[in-house]
């Protein structure tokens, strides 16, 4: 061997301390040598970083063989950014960690509350519960829904189960119902639906009456103030707002009911005020995402009288109208004697359950759509579900107007018509749909074995809201966003057309300036009559003078 | 989300109301490895259900080794038996586009449009029939625009090979529970059309390796997801407000996401008004 010269094959392969026969090569120094500079030179710190690839080379290699992965090949460069990545992470330092509180340590604790028993209950409480059973079972309607794939996931079921649980511990409530959930940007609302004792209503109208005097002494002292100030005033605007629909009665109408919210199973129930016409009027007009703060402004046109727990409480108050329904017979209307005719135009309002109801079998209710029917009352236009003539003047207002008769009497709109709606317990037949989309979607939960199966209705008016029945159960529920369905889009309500700002009258109707042909023309009509009349002086002063010649002559 | 992690992946999206019934979750267990088989696909995807009026599709959609290739999709009307969808054309989602209102839940129904193109409506109509699409394809387009608008993944879950296919990143170990609250952590998992417009700047902090896709926070209109901590804040989820019912999950810390969607099948074009 010896050193190859160029035109030999075996030039080239060999490099001088590589060679498989080196070993033989009687210079063991050299390579020693050169191992060392190889050795020297990966334990070079790096200036940037302090790492040596000599130990950064070890470390991965150590790591590679205790984690022993697949493919280690494939993955080598994020182990080598791992392997750096650990050398941050000791603390040289001696202070110690501290253990971070993480915001899911917190919720985890007040949902720990609600496994709670509360202290003090005696056996006296349990045997009321036991008695009274006002608590919904939620776990069993989850139980039907699931069946057709509605519904929450078993742990947050269980959750409203129990905050539920505290809120009818905590308020005095005759009935409660979960709701359902609407979802928002920030935060979700659970929502349960709820009755009081009787007791408790009477309470909370007390409080509104007073609130509602204090208001009217307030109109007749400044009644008063107007009739000093007669003389000199600018001309008062005959603008007469549109008459302030009152909102229903707690316990009737659309106030039904009184709902509680919460944010999460957890966190303290939140009940909602009743609802106003006006603000049903709105909530049609406008369509919103829920944030998920009850005090968070509603921006919108028409302005949203409220916030957004007003606008929350309008969707529900809608969503309740139109899509809870129950089988045809569970309920019915309570049986009065002669009471019809005093009912007026709007029809009954309440209902009963029936004890006699027979269900009917799941394919029948799934079949026909008359086999269900509204149990609440649907909302009229006015935002009402029983209308009122917002013109009837009570006997106060009347004796006001006499007093102010020297006043102008402004017009008076139109009398209203009466609206009608449909009455309680309509069947779902009677349901308008949409284009050509029937009102509300039936199927069985299953088809593989219809025996067992559930009635399952889905309403295409409002998605979201469902309803099953099975056997003598049923229940609505509504999970959604709390917006109806329009397959038109939303078209935003325009604002109103500029109101005029005075009557039109002769004197301050602008007519068109005389333009400049008409104004020459005018002006030569007048010269000319001016001329004429000249002219005829003239003729007659000529006249005279030649009757003075001819005299001379 | 996997067909591998369905039962637990649907427990936890089921915050908003839509889930599958025993029975499905049942089939689809079976029905889905069967289709992994058939069709030789490595991953196989539930998408979700479309709510027709009269019925319901389900939907699957299966992968190839390479993760960001086109997908195939497949529909269903009982979870059991599978019929593979067409690829979407461009054609097919100008069309749908047009079409307003439910689906109705028969692949073959036909609806009728009218032409908006004046050029299209000078054209002579051939055979003196009115243009109509078929439900399918109406499906089609649907999937593809809701795929590509609004499907997504959390960043550094999938890899670009320097070779070009992309795949899964095994070091993948879970976004960190800061991260997950922001937009910026999720990318659109469809071909990116804003990563050329960044400026050089910004492009010089990104890792070509992960970020090789647009993000979510520079969608159109702004405020068009939610971020939302569910189960006492220990699942991350996302839901579309342009597509309702797409919902997102991901434990933070964990390798486990995914999407699904539950809903109409209707862009909810009204959401300038609503937020």
């Amino acid at each position: 061997h010896g050193p190859y010269q160029p035109h030999e094959p075996g030039y080239g392969l060999y490099q001088p301390g590589y060679s498989p026969h080196d070993d033989q090569i009687p210079d063991p120094k050299s390579r020693m040598l050169a191992i060392q500079n190889a050795k020297a030179y990966l334990l070079k710190s790096s200036t940037t970083s302090g790492l040596n690839l000599y130990d950064h080379l070890a470390n991965m290699l150590t790591k590679i063989l205790d984690e022993q992965p697949t493919n280690a090949v494939d993955i080598i460069e994020n182990i080598s950014k791992d392997v750096k990545w650990a050398q941050f992470q000791k603390k040289m330092d001696t202070l110690r960690d501290e253990h971070e509180i993480l915001p899911t340590f917190e919720a985890a604790e007040k949902r720990k509350a609600l496994f709670l028993k509360a202290n003090g209950e005696g056996d006296e409480e349990l045997e009321e519960e036991i008695g009274e059973t006002r608590l919904p079972n939620v776990m069993e309607t989850a139980f039907y829904f699931e069946q057709a794939g509605i519904g929450l996931s078993k742990d947050e079921s269980y959750h409203i189960f129990l905050a539920l649980k505290k809120l009818v511990s905590v308020q005095p409530i005759q009935t409660c119902r979960f709701w359902g959930k609407i979802l928002g940007l920030e935060m979700n609302y659970i929502i349960a639906e709820v009755q009081y004792h009787e007791e408790e209503e009477e309470e909370e109208t007390e409080e509104e009456e007073v609130t509602k005097e204090g208001g009217t002494g307030m109109d007749e002292v400044e009644d008063e103030d107007e009739e000093k100030e007669k003389e000199d005033e600018p001309p008062k605007s005959t603008y007469k707002p549109p008459p302030i629909i009152p909102k229903e009665e707690n316990g009737t109408g659309a106030n039904k009911y009184v709902y509680f919210v919460c944010n999460e199973p957890g966190k303290p129930w939140v009940k909602l005020p009743p609802v106003t016409p006006a603000q049903i009027f709105c909530a049609r007009k406008i369509k919103k995402f829920f944030t998920g703060r009850l005090d968070a402004p509603v921006v919108s046109f028409p302005p949203f009288p409220g916030n957004e727990a007003n606008y929350l409480r309008a969707q529900i108050a809608r969503i309740s109208a139109g899509t809870h329904i129950s089988p045809t017979g569970f309920y019915q209307f309570a049986e009065e004697e002669g009471d019809e005719e005093e009912e007026g135009e709007g029809g009954r309002d309440t209902c009963e359950e029936n004890p006699y109801f027979q269900p009917l079998s799941v394919a029948e209710m799934v079949d026909s759509l008359s086999t269900w029917v509204h149990h609440t009352q649907s909302i009229l236009k006015q935002g009402r579900c029983v209308w009122l003539n917002p013109f009837q003047k009570s006997e106060e207002e009347e004796e006001e107007e006499e007093e102010e008769g020297e006043e102008e009497k402004p017009e008076e709109p139109d009398e209203l018509q009466q609206e009608i709606g449909p009455p309680l317990l309509t069947p779902l037949s009677e349901d308008e749909g949409i284009q050509n989309i029937p009102a509300w979607t039936a199927q069985p939960s299953t088809n593989l074995i219809p025996q067992y199966a559930v009635a399952i209705l889905q309403s295409n008016r409002w998605p979201g809201a469902y309803a099953f029945a099975s056997g003598r159960k049923f229940e609505n529920i509504y999970f959604g966003w709390g917006h109806k369905y329009s397959p038109e889009n939303h078209a935003p309500a325009l604002p109103p057309p500029a109101q005029a700002e005075y009557p039109s009258g002769p004197e301050i109707t602008e007519t068109r300036d005389p333009t400049l042909e008409e104004e020459l023309a005018f002006k030569a009509a007048r010269e000319e009559a001016l001329a004429e009349a000249e002219e005829e002086e003239d003729e007659e002063d000529a006249v005279e003078d030649d009757e003075e010649e001819e005299e001379d002559d | 989300m996997e067909a591998a992690s369905l039962p637990a992946a649907l427990e936890l999206t089921a915050g908003g109301g839509a889930g599958l019934s025993a029975e499905k979750r049942a089939v689809l267990g079976t029905s889905l490895l069967l289709l992994q088989r058939d069709y030789r696909f490595e991953r196989v995807w539930f998408w979700g259900r479309i709510q027709g009026v009269r019925g319901a599709y389900y939907i699957a959609e299966g992968l190839g080794p390479d993760r960001a290739a086109p997908r195939s999709r497949l529909y269903s009307l009982n979870c059991m038996e599978w019929s593979l969808l067409p690829p979407a054309t461009k054609e097919m989602v100008a069309q749908a586009e047009q079409l307003k209102g439910r689906f109705q839940g028969d692949p073959s129904f036909e609806y009728k449009y009218s032409e908006v193109d004046a050029e299209d409506a000078e054209r002579p109509i051939e055979d003196g029939k009115e243009p109509m699409i078929k439900e399918e394809a109406r499906l089609v387009a649907t999937i593809e625009q809701i795929d590509r608008a609004v499907g997504i993944i959390p960043r550094g879950a999938f890899v670009k090979t320097p070779l070009g296919p992309v795949h899964e990143n095994r070091n993948f170990e879970g976004l960190s529970l800061t991260e997950a609250k922001k937009l910026s952590s999720y990318f659109h998992f469809t071909e990116p059309v804003n990563l050329k417009n960044k400026t050089l700047l910004e492009k010089a902090d990104l890792d070509p390796s992960t970020d090789f896709l647009d993000s979510l926070e520079h969608d159109i209109p702004q405020g068009s997801w939610t971020v939302q901590l569910e189960k006492g804040g220990t699942v991350v989820v996302l839901r579309s407000l342009l597509w309702l019912g797409l919902t997102f999950y991901h434990i933070p810390m964990t390798k486990q996401y995914g999407y699904v969607y539950f809903g109409t099948g209707e862009k909810n074009l009204d959401l300038p008004f609503m937020l």
